[in-house]
């Protein structure tokens, strides 16, 4: 059985390069996380199918390259940015090029007094408190291999610190681009947002690529919400179709904090998502929202875990796929509700269209409940385009392709919906007609 | 002559519903179709339309001068053929205005028309709306979601309304109706008939033909039409039922 071995000597080589360009810096605080990092990385072994986590996801392909931890930037104008923006977000724009923080192309105007937003490698040598407190408490390296490996590489991504009661009106567009061309990098955005008492903020992560190239992202990021904090975060994810993503999203609540997540992904050969949440305490809500539309051969898989801790919370989850060609969905969503947690409600749902012969769903929903008194329900369903809605629409003159369009359009739209940002809605919408349309 | 119907013989998984049909319908005329449960109604009016699941084993069926089963259902209906569905189909997230206005627009493209802007379909639909006294927020919403059987059949005949069909299909869209609803579906039929277009009646009560009046009553069993005649066929039927067609057209089912 390959163990992928040489890989992983790959990424220690590398590790031992990467650390010699961190001048002065062996002495900081954040070196000793990363050298207990890749420690970590060393003692543990990349994933097979034999995981039952990693069951229906196998990575062979992602480990066959050798890829390349970047460490400068790419080169790109404010043309090349342009397309990638929704008009309303000109104020709050981070631009990361491979996983570096290009100072020139974002935007960042007027924020309202002691919010920052920017580069985490600059709160790092700042010396930020809130880095101190938060940075790296909350995304576990010492069982998760990528996770260990993206702490072993910090270098740069972005954060985001919103102080209590500050309320922020526009949404911070971080756009995470990739210029690989022939070169086959790793790049590994380490994000973190901190969300003060009473505060509100709204977090976009957009991965995209100049090109369809191969290249690896491999994203962590940590997020916390302080007391009665409301945080609107959306993951748009549209790489490369030749690219492998692995991202981690781990979420931190506290007492009647509001925490709503879309992740809506069309992009990248292979994806893998973990998103965590967890309630430290009572009267929280959560939303784990998705929507998956991928072709050809891609993978998409999201592992979601909702740890309901503390009594009186609540969550929401609804993942929806659209799967077409030889693509692959895996779902698996596990609510836990452990004993104190009266009061809990969670409701869980994956719904899952298939458009050809070939595409396959593996679902799989779990409830574990430890406390009586909550309510909590899940499901699951995989299907087609129900032929009788089909029959109905070209009934009325509406062609084959129109008709589809339209029937995939009515089964994304409660989740399109759920999405508060309108430009994003709107972009969301446009992808669906065109790649339906033709 | 608009459609013309000869020998038609369909199955569904390999089991024949249709044995030889044969109807002619000029512009101009209602035709009423009526026949006990099961013998073959809701298949004609599917086969028609152009249901997919419906083998079509012998005959023809020339529309408006066209071979209409070598026509997709969407090019039936861009031709003028209209389906009032029995069952009409719920489309959770699909506005009904959005289905309509998709509906006209690729018909009239089709048809070499032109396509109506948002305000002329704006005052197509409010004109509409009227003659079968659908509510405004019917309109907007999904179609046929969470809509009683009474408005769903309403929908269908607001439907027909904005598509202006040449030949349109009832199929049973008086059943589950109380006599109000059915008097506003049979008001709406009757007001879109003209010289130009026709209608075909599909029922098993002769109730609805008290309020539109058939030209021609035609007695579909086991998959024949088994006798044909003016409207007071109809009366005949409703008061001997239809054991007696039954015992008359055994023998000429057989043979």
């Amino acid at each position: 059985m390959n163990d992928f071995k040489e890989i992983k000597e790959w990424y220690l080589d590398e590790f031992k390069k990467f650390e010699s360009t961190l001048n002065g810096e062996s002495a900081e605080p954040i070196h000793q996380l990363r050298k207990e990092a890749i420690s970590n990385f060393s003692g543990l072994s990349f994933p097979n199918t034999k995981d039952e986590e990693w069951k229906y996801t196998n990575i062979a392909p992602l480990l066959k390259y050798n890829f390349k931890p970047s460490i400068s930037k790419g080169n790109i104008s404010v043309e090349q940015v342009n397309k990638f923006l929704f008009d309303q977000f000109e104020n709050n724009l981070l631009v990361f090029v491979n996983g570096h923080f290009d100072e020139k192309l974002s935007r960042i105007k007027d924020l309202p007094k002691g919010v920052i937003a920017g580069s985490i490698s600059e709160a790092i040598k700042q010396k930020s408190p809130v880095i101190e407190k938060h940075f790296g408490k909350y995304a576990d390296f010492k069982n998760q291999i990528f996770t260990a490996l993206s702490t072993a590489y910090i270098k740069d991504g972005a954060f985001i610190f919103v102080p209590e009661g500050k309320v922020i009106e526009d949404a911070f567009h971080i756009l995470f681009l990739t210029t690989a061309e022939d070169d086959k990098i790793l790049t590994q955005p380490r994000n973190l947002f901190v969300a003060g008492k009473n505060s509100q903020v709204t977090i976009i992560e957009h991965y995209s690529s100049l090109s369809e190239d191969v290249y690896f992202t491999n994203a962590v990021t940590e997020i916390y919400t302080d007391e009665n904090a409301v945080v609107d975060h959306i993951k748009l994810q549209e790489e490369s179709t030749k690219a492998f993503h692995i991202g981690r999203m781990e979420v931190d609540q506290e007492r009647a904090s509001n925490f709503s997540s879309h992740t809506i992904s069309f992009g990248a050969d292979l994806s893998r998502n973990d998103f965590n949440t967890k309630f430290n305490a009572e009267g929280g809500e959560s939303m784990l929202n998705g929507l998956f539309l991928i072709e050809g051969t891609q993978l998409f898989d999201v592992h979601t875990m909702i740890d309901h801790a503390k009594p009186h919370c609540n969550s929401h989850e609804h993942y929806k796929g659209v799967l077409d060609d030889k693509s692959r969905g895996v779902f698996n969503g596990k609510v836990m509700v452990r004993k104190d947690a009266q009061k809990t409600n969670a409701f869980q749902e994956n719904n899952n269209i298939i458009l050809s012969d070939d595409a396959l769903v593996n679902t799989k929903p779990q409830l574990e409940i430890f406390a009586d008194d909550v309510k909590c329900s899940h499901g699951a369903t995989i299907g087609q385009l129900n032929k009788d809605s089909m029959f109905y629409l070209k009934s009325r003159g509406i062609s084959e392709e129109t008709a589809r369009t339209i029937l995939i359009h009515a089964f994304a739209s409660d989740v399109i919906q759920s999405i508060k940002v309108k430009p994003i809605k709107d972009y969301i919408e446009e992808i669906l007609s065109k790649r339906f349309n033709n | 002559m608009l459609l013309e119907i000869k020998n038609l013989h369909a199955n569904i998984e390999g089991q024949e519903i249709l044995k030889g049909i044969d109807l002619k319908i000029n512009k101009g005329e209602i035709h009423a179709i009526m026949g006990p449960n099961g013998s073959g109604k809701s298949t004609l009016a599917q086969v028609l339309a152009g249901r997919e699941e419906y083998k079509v084993t012998q005959g023809e069926v020339i529309y408006n001068g066209k071979n209409l089963l070598e026509l997709s259902p969407e090019d039936r209906a861009r031709e003028g053929l209209f389906l009032a569905f029995q069952y009409p189909i719920e489309i959770p997230g699909v506005s009904n205005t959005n289905l309509l206005k998709t509906a006209l627009n690729e018909g009239k493209k089709y048809r070499g028309e032109e396509e109506l802007d948002a305000m002329e379909f704006l005052t197509l639909i409010k004109e509409k709306m009227k003659l079968v006294e659908l509510d405004q927020s019917l309109i907007n919403r999904s179609v046929n979601e969470g809509f009683s059987g009474g408005e769903k059949k309403r929908n269908e005949i607001f439907q027909m309304a904005v598509l202006e069909p040449k030949l349109s299909i009832l199929d049973e869209t008086d059943s589950g109706l109380d006599i109000d609803a059915l008097k506003i579906v049979a008001n709406g039929v009757n007001k879109l008939k003209s010289p130009e277009n026709a209608t075909i009646v599909v029922t098993h009560y002769q109730r609805l033909l008290n309020y539109i009046i058939p030209d021609f009553v035609h007695v579909l069993y086991k998959g024949k039409i088994v006798k044909s005649g003016g409207k007071e066929l109809a009366f005949e039927l409703e008061d001997k039922g239809y054991d007696w067609i039954k015992t008359d057209s055994k023998e000429m089912v057989e043979n």
